[in-house]
């Protein structure tokens, strides 16, 4: 009866020397490495503290022009613009220009980053299916596992501050973009790419030529995502000591300041909007051709 | 058929599914397509084909839907891996070739029109058209002026910055064609090219891909549906059934001679004088006058036969010699048959 009522499991001293076990040797291993590793990210972290600096230290006039000329590039409607202006200038009048700043170059940072490792993940997972079977269930761990897990390691490795806030706002936020990439790589059309091989294109030629172009659509829809997932990030980076809107929010939390947690939260929505929009937009015009309007 | 031919396909197979060389000898012993989806899961789609096109000949391929035509011309640029078989194209086993040598006759040797077209739905119609010359590595200058001009030969000039979304079907074909003309390659392989055209523009099409074979004696294979374009193309005509050539020859020798029941009955309908010509009826002497030429349609003889003295007129050769007479009677039965 016994055997049936307690589950079998490993003896619970054996089981503390195990994690001991290992917190240990990762622990060895982030002494004898974490300072490789630190100076393997140095230039992202002077990339990083560069960026934020330009946006603080550009007058605020020019950061709105800034905002409303891409805005304006992105979506082509000036009542989108218009709006965002307004959105960022409120933000400023409620005293959270400095914070939007630092979570707007952190966001743009990690964007960036999940595009430049994302696209080429997605393409390599288009072109073999054994990759696709290797980085799938990755991707699948990245998307399910609670951030706070995440968070132990890349703390342990790095330390407290940036650098590890923005690897952690990249492992939340890149598989999207890896995905869609893959996906919109996969869904083109088999008689154009036919089409294109008939004429003798080189894999070379048919992956700029064709795949990627007709793919752009759902890579857009995939940045869309990575960046609304890196956004929804912020409070969960700052724990780890990235400065931004996040900051304000955990101050909020253990000091129940319901206004300032409001305040900060709805700018935080306000940002992702206007990114949401506008890339939802940009994506659309690219498949002009798809409806027939004239360019 | 005596000059080696442009094209040869020599004993090919091509079967679809999971092992297709499991089931090959089976095939080969003669199992037929419907047997061989129930027994095996496996889809025939050429079953022993071997066709020799000759330099400049224009080979059209015909069967009802499901008969293994676009299989079959896919396997000329080894779009499709046969099963079995052999392709030879100038000589050169196109089975053999390395990966930068099938991208050179891809590029270089053929050029195709898809039955679905295969348009780059992002790129405008001038640069459709180009695709095959960029592709070749012609300057964007060249490719675009040449575009230019079989843009316009097709009638579409002043939809160059159209994209393919906003053109018709029959216009998107079109734009297919153009592609495949612009890049100036030997062998034309022309999957149902004209079948999204209306009757006007399909017979200029029809006009200057005769123009092109005669003027720069391109090897074409067609695909059609249509019996009478069929006979008014082919120098010689494929009959696919179930993957099989059922039989092969001249518009004449198949009209004349339907090997079985399904052919019979494929050409039943056919406008039989514009197809038949004299040159096939010839029996028995000639008479003085009138003379006419062996590729007269009996169509356009009949006047001539009728006001004939004894209904009977002398047909001569392409040299002008005299090689029998026909009358009145025979050219009747045979349109009438
Ligand atoms: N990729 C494929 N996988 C499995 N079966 C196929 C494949 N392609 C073609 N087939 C089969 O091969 C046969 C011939 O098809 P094919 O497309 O060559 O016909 P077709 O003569 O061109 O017909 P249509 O006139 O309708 O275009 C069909 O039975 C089809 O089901
Ligand atoms: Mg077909």
């Amino acid at each position: 009866m016994d055997f049936l009522t307690t589950f079998p499991s490993m003896g619970r001293a054996d089981l503390a020397a195990l994690r001991r076990g290992i917190d240990a040797s990762f622990r060895d291993f982030s002494r004898e490495w974490g300072e490789a590793i630190e100076a393997f990210f140095h230039p992202l972290l002077r990339f990083l503290v560069w960026f934020d600096n330009l946006l603080l230290n550009t007058p605020w006039p020019i950061i709105l022009g800034v905002i409303g000329l891409l805005v304006w590039a992105g979506s082509r409607s000036w009542l989108m613009t218009l709006g965002a202006v307004a959105a960022f200038f409120a933000i400023g009048y409620f005293g959270m220009w400095r914070d939007t700043m630092s979570t707007l170059a952190i966001i743009s940072v990690a964007t960036i980053l999940c595009i430049a490792i994302g696209i080429p993940l997605g393409i390599l997972m288009a072109r073999s299916n054994r990759a696709q079977s290797i980085i799938t269930p990755v991707l699948d761990v990245m998307q399910t596992i609670p951030s706070f897990v995440y968070l132990i390691p890349v703390v342990m490795l790095l330390g407290i501050g940036r650098v590890p806030g923005l690897i952690a706002v990249c492992i939340y936020a890149l598989p999207p973009i890896v995905r869609l990439t893959n996906l919109g790589i996969r869904l083109v059309d088999r008689d154009v790419l036919e089409a294109a091989t008939a004429f003798g294109a080189s894999s070379w030629q048919k992956l700029w030529g064709v795949q990627i172009p007709l793919a752009l659509p759902n890579i857009f829809a995939g940045i869309n995502q990575t960046i609304m997932m890196a956004l929804a990030m912020v409070v969960i980076a700052s724990m780890i000591g990235v400065q931004g809107l996040g900051v304000p929010v955990l101050r909020a939390i253990s000091n129940q300041y319901l206004a300032l947690g409001v305040m900060n939260g709805l700018a935080i929505v306000v940002l992702a909007i206007i990114f949401d929009r506008v890339s939802q937009r940009y994506g659309q015009r690219l498949q002009a051709h798809r409806k027939g309007q004239n360019q | 058929m005596s000059q080696t031919p442009k094209i040869k396909i020599r004993n090919l197979y091509k079967i679809f599914g999971p092992a297709p060389e499991k089931v090959l000898d089976q095939v080969r012993a003669g199992l037929s397509k419907d047997a061989l989806l129930a027994q095996t899961n496996h889809v025939l789609g050429i079953n022993n084909v071997s066709i020799d096109i000759p330099p400049h000949g224009l080979q059209v391929i015909m069967g009802l839907s499901g008969s293994g035509k676009s299989t079959l011309i896919r396997h000329i640029n080894r779009l499709i891996d046969p099963t079995a078989g052999e392709i030879v194209i100038d000589g050169e086993d196109v089975l053999r070739m390395s990966e930068t040598r099938l991208r050179d006759l891809r590029r270089f040797t053929t050029s195709m029109v898809f039955q679905k077209f295969g348009l780059l739905p992002h790129r405008k119609i001038l640069q459709n058209v180009a695709y095959g010359l960029l592709v070749q590595g012609k300057s964007t200058q060249e490719a675009e002026a040449r575009a230019r001009e079989w843009i316009a030969r097709v009638g579409l000039d002043g939809y160059e910055n159209h994209y393919p979304a906003q053109l018709s079907g029959g216009m998107q074909q079109r734009v297919g064609l153009a592609r495949a003309l612009a890049t100036d390659a030997d062998i034309l392989l022309m999957d149902e090219a004209f079948s999204a055209l209306d009757p006007l523009i399909r017979t200029e099409m029809q006009g200057i891909l005769l123009e092109l074979q005669k003027e720069l004696h391109k090897t074409i294979v067609f695909i059609t549906h249509d019996l009478d374009e069929a006979l008014r193309l082919g120098d010689n005509i494929a009959i696919l059934r179930d993957g099989a050539v059922i039989q092969q020859g001249s518009a004449q020798d198949i009209v004349l001679a339907p090997a079985d029941a399904y052919i019979r009955d494929f050409i039943k309908d056919i406008n039989r004088g514009r197809v038949l010509r004299l040159g096939a009826l010839v029996k028995g002497p000639a008479p003085e006058a009138p003379v006419l030429p062996d590729d007269t349609m009996l169509a356009d003889a009949l006047m001539t036969l009728s006001e004939a003295p004894q209904q009977r007129v002398a047909v001569a050769d392409k040299a002008g010699k005299v090689i029998g007479g026909v009358d009145l009677k025979t050219a009747i039965r045979a349109i009438h048959a």
